[in-house]
């Protein structure tokens, strides 16, 4: 479903990522982890073109993203995004927030938008707090808006980017539930997380990242319970 | 002394002139402001552009117009620019009008590309991973949050253009300034002219101040979460 060659990002001189080569299949959950700053969150960004490629390529589902005749707004419909610090939209109350893109690019009718908008937010558990603006939600209820958001534009693949790591201990698990239960329903997703129980019990596959390439990737049993690198090594012996 | 013998009856007989005085001073104002504003965000999101074609024209003009005096705007439009363009002046109006739009573009170019650029980041992206283009994420997520930081710098900027438009009387625009000109210059007194010019101008600065808050106290209740007083507050 995605594939990826050969992919090379750099930041004027420095050189983020390495050469990355990765397939990922449909309904399949790939976990990565790996050190800060070894380009796990860049490579996510990749995949929908929030950074440019400086070479090699990606591929979605046959197409590839960063060719000059492929229409990235298209492909990004596709391709669901959830981030770090949540980046709801303060001006909108919160079904304002699932429903503007829907309305704008699917073209639906508000009330089939906002319909739909109410279903998702009961699905992750937060069809009361429709009216509210996101500064009145916490923030684990926030990233659920936002996930609830993402899943509005009925995405194939969906990209979390350390979806928990902004959020106070307590709210980690009613992020976690709703990816959980995502994944359980066959959604494909790339998630980078610093949540080793999750990748463990959730990922089809963990990749480890450092240094800008895959130093190691396989089942979760494999690469916690057994890692052949001694990067990997030292990596999970200071996480877990 | 002059002081304690002030003589109003010459402003009073004179009172169709202020009060010509206070439109033509507030028709210029608007129309500049109106004109700036428009021209302002063309040339505020051209500076925000990556393209380099588009940034640095905008640059050059913003520069242009904020660093020469607005009086030397103000005689280069209408002695030479708008005679060599029609062959004749087309009056203190149009002359006056279209320097201060230009003047006034520069300066809201920079609050609009300022208020773009105070908004974080991640709301773009975020806006592109839904699959809005560039156009769209500006008008639906960018703007609208940017346009609630713009409204006390604008309001400032609107008062400033109220007080410049006094300069546009060098051209014999029968602004407020003109007006008390004429009075002096018919009485040979001083006080009484000027000192009522500054008061219709502290006038008109006192209304708009107070309407601009009332535009920024307006705006905010849209973000206000009492709004909602029945839903309840989750903790943070």
């Amino acid at each position: 479903m995605i594939k990826i060659e050969n992919l090379h990002k750099s930041f004027g001189e420095l050189h983020v990522l390495n050469g990355i080569d990765y397939e990922i299949q449909e309904k399949e959950v790939v976990c990565v982890i790996g050190p800060s700053g070894s380009g796990k969150s860049t490579f996510l960004r990749c995949i929908n073109l929030l950074e440019e490629i400086s070479d090699g390529a990606i591929y979605i589902d046959g197409t590839k993203v960063n060719d000059r005749n492929t229409d990235i707004n298209k492909i990004r419909t596709e391709v669901g995004m959830v981030f770090q610090q949540f980046n709801l939209f303060p001006h909108m109350t919160v079904i304002d927030n699932i429903t503007m893109a829907p309305m704008l690019i699917r073209k639906m009718n508000k009330h089939e938008a906002e319909e739909l908008a109410l279903e998702l937010l009961s699905k992750v558990g937060l069809r009361e707090k429709a009216y509210n603006y996101p500064q009145q939600l916490s923030g684990g209820q926030q990233q659920r808006v936002a996930i609830a958001r993402a899943l509005a534009m009925k995405p194939k693949v969906m990209l979390f980017d350390e979806p928990t790591s902004a959020l106070d201990p307590e709210m980690v698990n009613e992020v976690l539930d709703v990816m959980k239960q995502l994944a359980f329903e066959g959604m494909t997703m790339v998630v980078v997380t610093h949540e080793m129980g999750f990748a463990r019990e959730v990922a089809d596959r963990v990749i480890f990242m450092d240094g800008g390439v895959i130093v190691e990737e396989g089942k979760p049993e494999d690469i916690f319970g057994n890692p052949k690198h001694e990067r990997t090594k030292a990596f999970l012996s200071k996480v877990l | 002394m002059e002081f304690l013998d002030f003589r109003w009856d010459i402003i009073w007989n004179y009172r169709e002139s202020f009060i010509r005085g206070i439109w033509v001073t507030l028709i210029l104002t608007i129309c500049g402001f109106i004109g700036g504003f428009i021209l302002g965000v063309l040339l505020g999101l051209g500076k925000n552009s990556k393209k380099k074609w588009l940034y640095f024209p905008c640059k050059l003009y913003i520069d242009l117009f904020r660093g020469t005096p607005l009086l030397v705007q103000i005689f280069i439009i209408h002695l030479a620019l708008i005679p060599t363009l029609f062959g004749h002046s087309l009056g203190f109006m149009v002359s006056g009008i279209t320097a201060l739009v230009l003047n006034c573009a520069a300066y809201t170019a920079e609050i609009i590309r300022a208020g773009i650029q105070s908004i974080d980041k991640g709301q773009m992206e975020a806006a592109r991973s839904l699959g809005l283009n560039q156009f769209q994420a500006m008008r639906k997520v960018i703007l609208p949050q940017a346009f609630r930081r713009m409204i006390p710098p604008l309001g400032n900027e609107f008062i400033t253009l109220l007080k410049d438009s006094s300069l546009v009387t060098v051209i014999a625009a029968n602004d407020i300034l003109y007006a008390a000109k004429v009075v002096s210059g018919a009485y040979f007194r001083f006080w009484e002219p000027y000192l009522a010019a500054a008061a219709l101008y502290l006038t008109l600065t006192f209304i708009v101040s107070k309407v601009v808050s009332l535009i920024e106290r307006r705006f905010s209740i849209e973000y206000n979460p009492r709004k909602n007083k029945n839903e309840g507050r989750v903790g943070a």
